[in-house]
């Protein structure tokens, strides 16, 4: 069996970063966690635009995902900073990442003191909890732990015939080894969910998959407006991806080919392991967003033009098949699929090269983007704002 | 451009994949001017095909006639419908292909 060295957490999941998070429970208190993490090292932003004058679903969902960040198994610990007169409180969620066995702390601005006294109370406190993870140590963990998130941005035709079949090899050496990964972007299964269907362990997991996208293309249609609108984009389509279905039969190759186990809705944890299938937009920053509330500790975004995705809470590695742009933007590719078009090397051994890469990873090596810092969070909203 | 020889035959430098047997356009992986000769690769066999238009790396062109309305076919499924026929060489995209999914500017009958 595969393994990898991780944090093993207090819920049994394991992580491969280390981090203290501090986390705003509102757009608000974002400065003030700024202003924290860049004063104590260890510590990392967790950061977002939501949490004020949300309703019902949507303010459900804006919950359902700081809940499940601030319990990332990435994190040692968690310190949440609420502003004061938000509904998307902080005790509440500190409170609900407690239940879930996360160590965890609070506070609230107007009640400390202001904007300023805040830093230095966070600061002491975000210190406090960096010395405690310091001393926690990697162990050696069964790869069946690791839960991979797949995303892919900016595509082109090559993403169809190189990277994504590529990342398909490796998601079904994850699976082997008992493993999950996590395929998303619900607008980019438009036009291949009937391959998906198909690989269901049962009816329900396959009516499920229907199901979500049929929602999504329904919204579509509902708006009265044509999908090829926004998909395939201006830039897919400049780059030879003709229709939505020919973006989709490339995109879930990423998936690999082994049964479908679960349908997730946005943000939600896992409850099998295997592939699985989350309901997200195509749109990067929320579909990326709605796989780390799911647990995953690490993603892989493969990319046709170039994109710069990433995020230091789940750190990403990306490929692209696309020759120009692996050379224009080396400094963020971590596995060259170009090569596959090149005709260099076969769809397999890029595969396994990348299997490889994200298992040292997982065990602590630094992805380009993490490097880098490129850093994206974003909650998906579900309503409109009150 | 011609490149290597390979029983008897001058291959193409310039290359296109076909994905599966079933497709009817090639995914061209080098920017090609009209006239020009490409390799055409699929999983069992090359061949040589001429394009008759400048078509840019990662456009598809078509690889069998395709009919006015007929299925346009990559990866063994259907990725869209002909608008206009397409003939041999020519590019396939979104000039002559329309998707057929996710399309609420059509009232449905």
């Amino acid at each position: 069996m595969a393994e990898f060295l991780g944090y093993k957490r207090e819920d049994g999941r394991v992580g491969i970063r280390n981090y203290v998070g501090v986390m705003s429970s509102v757009t608000c208190a974002n400065s003030v966690v700024q202003k924290i993490t860049e004063q104590v090292e260890g510590t990392l932003p967790i950061m977002h635009r939501e949490g004020c004058a949300q309703i019902g679903v949507d303010y459900e969902q804006t919950v359902r995902t700081l809940v499940g960040l601030g319990s990332h198994p990435n994190l040692a610990s968690v310190l949440v900073v609420g502003w004061g007169c938000e509904n998307v409180l902080a005790n509440e969620l500190a409170a609900k990442i407690a239940e879930l066995k996360k160590p965890v702390e609070w506070f609230i601005v107007q009640d400390s003191g202001g904007l300023l006294k805040s830093i230095e109370k966070g600061s002491v406190i975000a210190q406090r909890m960096a010395r405690e993870a310091s001393v926690l140590r990697r162990e050696p963990v069964d790869l069946s732990e690791l839960v991979i998130a797949l995303q892919c941005g900016g595509s082109d035709t090559t993403s169809g015939i190189a990277a994504n079949p590529a990342v398909g090899v490796m998601s079904d050496m994850v699976v082997k080894e008992g493993g999950s990964v996590i395929l998303a972007e619900t607008t980019e299964i438009i036009g291949a969910e009937h391959i998906l269907a198909r690989r269901a362990v049962n009816e329900e997991v396959g009516n499920d998959l229907i199901r979500i996208v049929k929602r999504f293309e329904e919204n579509a249609k509902q708006m009265g407006v044509d999908i090829r609108g926004s998909q395939p984009t201006a830039g897919n389509i400049a780059m030879g991806l003709t229709s939505i279905e020919e973006k989709s039969l490339g995109a879930v190759m990423k998936a690999g080919t082994t049964p479908l186990q679960e349908v997730l809705e946005y943000a939600f944890r896992p409850t099998k392991k295997g592939l699985l299938v989350m309901d997200t937009p195509g749109r990067d920053p929320e579909s990326i967003t709605g796989m780390f509330a799911a647990g995953a500790q690490t993603l892989v975004v493969t990319t046709g033009r170039g994109i710069p995705t990433g995020s230091m809470l789940v750190p990403t590695l990306k490929l692209t098949g696309n020759p120009k742009a692996q050379k224009i933007s080396e400094e963020i590719m971590d596995i060259d699929a170009s090569v596959i078009v090149e005709g260099k090397k076969t769809i397999e051994q890029v595969g396994q090269e990348l299997f490889e890469e994200v298992l040292a990873v997982a065990s602590g090596k630094k992805t380009k983007a993490e490097i880098l810092g490129l850093d994206e969070l974003s909650i998906l909203r579900a309503g409109p704002t009150m | 451009m011609l490149g290597e020889v390979r029983g008897g035959v001058i291959l193409a430098e310039k290359r296109a994949i076909v994905i599966n047997e079933n497709d009817n356009v090639a995914t061209l992986i080098a920017d090609v001017t009209a006239g020009e000769i490409v390799l055409v690769s699929r999983e069992d066999k090359e061949e040589n095909m001429t394009v008759t238009q400048d078509i840019k790396f990662g456009h598809k062109f078509a690889i069998k006639p395709i009919a006015i309305g007929e299925e346009i076919i990559k990866y063994s499924e259907v990725i869209g419908r002909a608008t206009a026929p397409i003939s041999v060489g020519e590019h396939a995209h979104v000039h002559n292909i329309e998707s057929m999914r996710g399309r609420g500017d059509i009232k449905e009958a």
